[in-house]
């Protein structure tokens, strides 16, 4: 219960067009994340689910019910904002419970709810409190929490880990993933960050500049990204990307990941300097300046030491090696 | 840590500014609260002396109190400012979210005209403003007057509450357009409490000068029924005898409503309740 169809949804602000044509399909039971530099249009596509914007063209179908023209509160969504946006005035029970009390639910069902969703996010010590009350990581679970209370078709987040500091993002990641697998709901995610949609997603739609650029698992946008676009977004430190013609190829760009990159001090392919080396522990970052090849970055796993300035020589792994046309797209 | 900011000099050089600056905005109202506790010839004979024993009176006040409706002029400029407050807040509030909320086609042009009276004194329509009332037979009633505060308020206050609107949370609007609630809902509990320091500002800019008005009062409402404070004191006003008396003792007591009224709204400029809502 909760599949959505959007057909070739365009969007425009006056003159400027923020989404040129989406058509995407999730399944029920799907997570799905929209990813993409800001300003790609990710949340206005996000929004036009919700009803928060009317889309200039194209349809928006949630369990094959066409609710273009339906307003947010009776399409069966629940939203979490990057800001919490909880009712200030509200004690936390209430702000869980107000959308259902619109809806006419009876009390004992709300109560019911309630309970439910508050132990699973462990708030019960909490429920009597206001807003102001609670830590930023509690506050995004309020909020996750009064988007749980509905039972609706689809969860649609909006960016929910941005405010909350490093450590907290990690865990409140790992109760969303927690919370999909329990309630087996529908889920669209919006993120920037490629790191929460790799660990999250059960499919990843790529946007950029208002169009898909690729929609695929985790996996399979990191192991075969359909263009230079998505090469570059997905994966951490990012795509190598060396010009084709300087390394005698007849591809326009060849690109390759920094893990598959290895380095030996006496030959290899692309003989270059250290430029910095970021030890992590667990694996270094290299930054060589290659005569043929540029700037490139070297993930090493493991510790490396490396002086700036030693010489080093690097080889690409053959068979993770990426060609790009001049359009951006791969070759095959 | 502290040296930087709080040596001797500096603290006393800012204490004194700040103390002088108190003394000229305080003195002339002091004077008219001090000289509305003396008799005539104390008053001319000593302006700038406090009350003594022997020029002490309280023939002001008795007289104020004694001729003249004066506690009805004080009813009639309290419902005045109070209705005129309350529908400019009202509709101020209303079409400032209206202006920040939504798009619609010319709604900066729309934002302009609003404010437009805010550059434009109303009193250059007051001969336009007179036939209306005439017109309309609305001349010698409050609601005149409430009716002409309304229209000289509005323009602060959409200007105001409008920048003040633009900085309430987008998500915090959205949130409740999800779960179901009704625009004026969101207006009137989401969004009002969160703009209430600003409410109270644009309170005490618009409730001054109504109080303090002559000029609408004398043309619009002068009769006896409906005479307010600042026209009633006039009373005491001739051409060749002034009873200093009673317009001082006026004056005093028409500074505390006002003064009320402005506690009232200061405490609401504390935030407080509200902060922590959205991050």
């Amino acid at each position: 219960m909760g599949s959505l169809n959007i057909e070739n949804v365009k969007k425009a602000f006056g003159p400027v067009e923020v989404l040129k044509g989406i058509n995407l399909e999730v399944n029920d039971g799907e997570f799905v994340v929209f990813v993409g530099p800001s300003g790609c249009g990710k949340s206005t596509l996000l929004r036009v689910i919700a009803g928060l914007e009317d889309s200039t063209s194209g349809r928006v179908v949630i369990d094959g019910a066409d609710v273009s023209a339906t307003p947010p509160a009776k399409r069966g969504i629940a939203m979490v904002f990057q800001t919490y946006a909880l009712y200030p005035h509200l004690t936390v029970k209430n702000n869980m419970g107000l959308g259902l009390k619109q809806a006419g639910t009876p009390a004992a069902e709300i109560e019911r709810r309630i309970g439910i969703a508050s132990s699973m996010l462990s708030l019960e010590p909490y429920l009597e409190r206001r807003p102001a009350e609670l830590s930023g990581g509690q506050r995004q679970r309020v909020a996750i929490g009064r988007a749980v209370v509905r039972e609706p078709k689809l969860f649609l987040f909006d960016e929910p880990l941005s405010n909350l500091d490093a450590a907290l993002r990690v865990n409140t990641r790992l109760e969303i993933a927690q919370l999909h697998r329990r309630l087996k709901a529908t889920m669209i995610y919006v993120t920037h960050d490629q790191v929460e949609a790799m660990t999250l997603a059960d499919k990843i739609v790529v946007l950029n500049a208002g169009k898909i650029e690729q929609i695929g698992g985790p996996m399979e946008l990191y192991n075969s990204p359909a263009n230079e676009f998505v090469a570059g977004f997905i994966g951490s430190p990012k795509m190598n990307f060396v010009d084709g013609a300087r390394l005698g190829e007849t591809a326009k760009t060849i690109g390759v990941r920094p893990e598959h990159l290895t380095v030996d001090p006496k030959s290899g392919s692309w003989k270059g300097t250290v430029v910095h080396a970021e030890h992590l522990g667990a694996d270094t970052n290299l930054y060589l300046d290659c005569e043929k090849a540029g700037l490139i970055t070297v993930r090493i796993f493991g510790v490396y030491d490396a002086e700036p300035g030693a010489t080093l020589y690097a080889t690409p792994d053959p068979a993770k090696t990426y060609r790009f046309g001049a359009d951006g797209k791969v070759l095959k | 840590m502290s040296t930087a900011t709080r040596s001797v000099p500096r603290t006393i050089g800012a204490h004194a500014i700040l103390l002088t600056y108190t003394v000229i905005a305080l003195f002339p109202v002091i004077l008219v609260i001090m000289n509305s506790f003396k008799s005539r010839a104390g008053i001319f004979g000593a302006p700038l002396t406090p009350p003594t024993p022997k020029t002490f009176d309280l023939i002001g006040y008795t007289t104020v109190i004694g001729q003249g409706d004066f506690i009805h002029y004080f009813q009639n400029s309290l419902v005045v400012t109070v209705a005129s407050l309350f529908l400019v807040l009202l509709f101020g509030a209303m079409a400032a979210f209206a202006l920040s909320e939504y798009r619609f086609r010319g709604n900066s042009l729309m934002g302009l005209y609003l404010a437009l009276g805010i550059m434009i004194p109303i009193r250059l329509g007051t001969v336009a403003i007179l036939q209306l009332m005439v017109a309309s037979g609305l001349v010698n009633t409050l609601t005149a007057l409430i009716l002409v505060y309304t229209a000289q308020g509005l323009p602060l206050a959409v200007f105001i509450l409008s920048e003040f609107m633009k900085q309430v949370s987008d998500d915090l609007k959205n949130a409740g357009r999800i779960d179901g609630l009704s625009e004026y809902t969101i207006f009137f509990r989401l969004v009002l409490p969160l703009v209430r320091p600003s409410m109270a500002t644009v309170a005490v800019f618009t409730m001054i000068p109504i109080w303090n008005d002559l000029w609408f009062p004398l043309i619009l409402a002068p009769s006896e029924e409906t005479k307010t404070v600042t026209l009633g004191a006039q009373l005491f006003l001739g051409q060749f005898v002034t009873n200093w008396n009673a317009i001082l003792a006026a004056l005093s007591l028409a500074i505390m409503p006002v003064l009320i009224l402005y506690v009232i709204f200061s405490r609401q400029l504390i935030r407080g309740i509200t902060s922590g809502a959205v991050k």
